[in-house]
């Protein structure tokens, strides 16, 4: 009676493991190039830099938060890379970090303004939002800055391992520990529960709060780092909506937007659940603007499944 | 048939959560015009019982029974139409709409495209002066009234949907002294012009103030139902717990020592103006008021979640002033907040997240990592030494009930090793047993040598806990009463102003 019970609140509360794999599997019956070693590499490559998104916006959402500014951050972080190796003949490596430490302001503006200013998330970061496309833009000059393929073009090489998808694998590992073993993990966590309570339980919750906007500025310019390294080019343009799909990925891997509840690897299946429809979908030449819609509706069954799931738990 | 016809009538109610029994063949009958009392330790299967009623759950077996027929209630609507209301302890109110909105929020235009404002304001006028509460505007917003109003606000709502029975939970935990006389007034008119109410409280006077009747459940088990003449409150209390009344505050063997905390001439804000008082090691200082008087706010400013304007704080003999809650904790001064769902407690986490939150970094961790085994370890040695029931440490605290969940909030005050501490209405929603063993958790720390403030508006509490207590009244201090002074008589009087 017990284990009948304790297995069917597994499948409750994994379903979106189950979601992907049954997705994964559907894929794989409905076009024989999905299940194909180039394929697998294409999406793996490409989602890099929208998990590193996802990554840094999880832990916004825990707290109750939302960091609309993550795309065009990305499109800052493609941007300054690019004219740094270009116009400034920098080494990669520098660029980044110095693209890195810019990304990292960014969030840091916003976290800010949501802790000792009390802006709501989504007010202070629709502000940067607009912010940081503005200066992608000006950086660019609105056109793409092209690099040579020996510069950031090296992250995505076989010969060196693809160091990208080591990143985002040390990344997502380095989150998940992070989320289960540390008292920071723990704290974002609480702050998206009850922030008075961790506050008059003797926790600065302020210096949290900027934090994982910080963290999610940060990793949101990473990625756009990584975009620009797969295209060899910076663009100003890059990351529009990314933020509504990095939220989305959250939610599919069952956060909650009030924040409190969700789990890292669940955010980053989340965005492979996305990444599977629309490479499907672009496998079988479902014109883009269905793709959207089908995209939509399947947002909308994943999160219902959630709420199934929420209200199963609730009355279990 | 049977001779007495009641108006409504649970059989044999049984109801399961997975494999919990929550409520095992409850019954419970009410008559026309009488106030029944429902009475029984949290978690004893009142708010079950009663969401069993209003069709928020669906029962297994037993069967509800209103003007002698079975009626089939599966969802809350039909409890609405079948004559059932129910206030919970949250109001069910939009704070930006006026009264009048409120009161006939789902019958504002009915069967028409326009709302007749006019005469909208003047039915609920009738309504409210029906209650005898001219004085409330229909105008007003609901935000802006306080707490007792917006109570009279919701009671007007839902006898507008013509409630035959109604149901209030603890209506009067956030109501004050004079507040509490008030709702009485209107239940028993209410009565009186034939609406039958069950009535759910912890405080036994008022059960005896008010009730016809009372039933005691128990673990969601019937105890019976006995007429409220028939019994005294200590007769009621061994069947609620099985244990006798004088046991309710257990003794004490503290010894009274130094001096740990003086605050002399303290301004907070308007809330609180020139207050001084001192606690020493092992006293219980008892801090008396009715609420709003100032005393969570005094509190509040010397923990450091408050501005102070101008006093002194002296702490173990130096002038502190602690700049935000971290600080003051860090020494040794913990603060239990007064509202556990608010300020308390993270409900949607694990019980074990929350009994270890103010030793995260001290006891817990190193170098910012979690020792998940130690930490195991410590709450549940932590727990059980405060007899908490629960089952799992990762289960939710909101799957606990009222007292085990104020055990969960106070445990990581213990755990905090507080050389001074506040308890702020440290045994509010919490049902007999668990406050006995809460007083024991604070007796316990006062023979540590901890100095303790506890704020209560709960006179019999102060009476039998405290060594000293200040009384405050619009934030000021008002008086000061020791050993045989501390009295109702004289507390009230300081409290309000007479």
């Amino acid at each position: 009676m017990k284990n009948k019970v304790n297995i069917k609140n597994q499948l409750i509360q994994n379903n979106t493991y189950i979601i992907f794999l049954g997705l994964f599997l559907m894929c794989s019956l409905l076009s024989g190039n999905f299940l194909t070693a180039m394929n697998i590499r294409n999406i793996a490559l490409q989602q890099a830099g929208p998990i590193c998104v996802v990554l840094g916006m999880l832990f916004v959402i825990l707290t109750g938060g939302i960091d609309l500014s993550v795309g065009s951050v990305m499109a800052l972080g493609s941007a300054t890379a690019s004219y740094l190796i270009v116009s400034k003949d920098m080494h990669f490596t520098s660029a980044i970090l110095i693209t890195l430490v810019i990304g990292l302001c960014a969030g840091v503006i916003t976290g800010t303004l949501v802790a000792y200013a009390n802006f709501q998330g989504f007010v202070a970061s629709l502000a940067m939002m607009t912010v940081a496309r503005g200066a992608a833009l000006m950086i660019t000059k609105g056109s793409p800055i092209k690099m040579d393929t020996n510069t950031l073009a090296t992250l995505v090489k076989k010969d060196f391992g693809y160091p990208i998808l080591l990143i985002v694998a040390g990344l997502i590992i380095a989150f998940c520990l992070i989320q289960k073993f540390t008292a920071y993990g723990r704290i974002v966590i609480a702050l998206g529960s009850n922030i008075k309570a961790v506050e008059l339980a003797g926790i600065r919750v302020k210096i949290y709060l900027v934090s994982v906007y910080a963290i999610s500025g940060m990793l949101a310019a990473l990625g756009g780092v990584f975009i620009a390294a797969r295209a060899s080019t910076g663009s100003g343009t890059i990351g529009t909506g990314q933020e509504l799909d990095a939220i989305a990925a959250c939610v599919i891997g069952g956060a909650s937007l009030a924040g409190g509840k969700g789990e890292v690897f669940k955010g980053v299946i989340g965005a492979l659940v996305l990444a599977l429809i629309s490479n499907i979908m672009n496998l079988m030449a479902v014109p883009a603007y269905p793709q959207d819609i089908i995209k939509g509706i399947i947002i909308v069954i994943a999160v219902l499944l959630q709420i199934v799931t929420d209200k199963a738990e609730m009355t279990v | 048939m049977q001779e007495i016809k009641y108006c409504l009538e649970m059989r044999n109610i049984t109801k399961h959560f997975g494999g919990v029994k929550a409520l095992t063949d409850v019954s419970v009958k009410v008559e026309p015009q009488e106030i029944h009392a429902l009475i029984g330790e949290n978690g004893a299967g009142k708010s079950t019982l009663m969401k069993v009623l209003s069709g928020a759950y669906k029962k297994d077996s037993g069967e509800i029974l209103i003007d002698g027929k079975v009626v089939n209630i599966t969802n809350p609507k039909e409890a609405k139409d079948l004559g059932i209301a129910i206030i919970y302890q949250e109001f069910m109110l939009a704070p930006d709409l006026t009264v009048a909105e409120n009161i006939y929020i789902d019958q504002l235009a009915v069967g028409k495209g326009l709302i007749n404002w006019k005469e909208l304001r003047q039915k609920a006028k009738e309504q409210l002066s029906r209650l005898g509460f001219d004085d409330i505007a229909p105008t007003a917003k609901v935000g802006d009234l306080s707490v007792a109003y917006q109570q009279v606000v919701e009671i007007c709502k839902n006898l507008t949907r013509n409630a035959k029975v109604l149901v209030l939970d603890e209506p009067t935990a956030v109501l004050t002294f004079s507040e509490i006389k008030k709702l009485f007034e209107i239940l028993r008119k209410l009565r009186d012009d034939g609406v039958s109410i069950i009535y759910i409280s912890h405080r036994l006077e008022e059960l005896f103030e008010l009730s016809n009747h009372i039933t005691v459940l128990k673990d969601g088990g019937y105890v019976g139902t006995v007429e409220t003449g028939s019994i005294d409150k200590s007769k009621l209390v061994t069947m609620m717990v099985g244990r006798e009344m004088s046991q309710m505050f257990p003794s004490r063997n503290a010894k009274i020592g130094e001096e740990v905390l003086r605050v002399e001439h303290l301004n907070a804000g308007s809330m609180v103006q020139d207050v001084s008082f001192s606690v020493r090691s092992g006293e219980i200082l008892g801090f008396s008021g009715l609420v709003g008087a100032g005393r969570t706010e005094t509190m509040r400013a010397i923990f450091g979640d408050g501005k102070i304007t101008s006093g002194k704080v002296i702490y173990f003999g130096k002038e502190v002033c602690f700049k935000n809650p971290k600080e003051a904790i860090a020494n040794g001064f913990g603060m239990l907040p007064e509202n556990r769902k608010e300020q308390g407690l993270l409900l949607r986490q694990s019980i074990r997240m929350n009994t270890t939150l103010t030793v995260l970094f001290s006891k817990i961790t190193r170098f910012d990592v979690i020792n998940h085994g130690k930490e195991k370890e410590y709450a549940r040695d932590l727990l059980a030494g405060m007899s908490t029931k629960y089952g799992n440490l990762d289960d939710k605290a909101d799957s606990l009930s009222g007292g085990n969940q104020q055990k969960i909030a106070l445990a990581k005050w213990i755990a905090a090793d507080c050389k001074c501490i506040v308890f702020d209405e440290p045994t509010r929603g919490v049902d007999v047993g668990a406050k006995t063993e809460i007083y024991k958790i604070i007796n316990d720390l006062a023979e540590q040598g901890v100095g303790v403030i506890m704020i209560s508006s709960e006179m019999p509490e102060i009476i039998g806990m405290c060594d000293r207590v200040i009384v405050m009244r619009q934030g000021r201090v008002t008086g000061e009463f020791q050993n045989e002074d501390i009295n109702e008589n004289s507390m009230i009087k300081s409290a309000m102003g007479v």
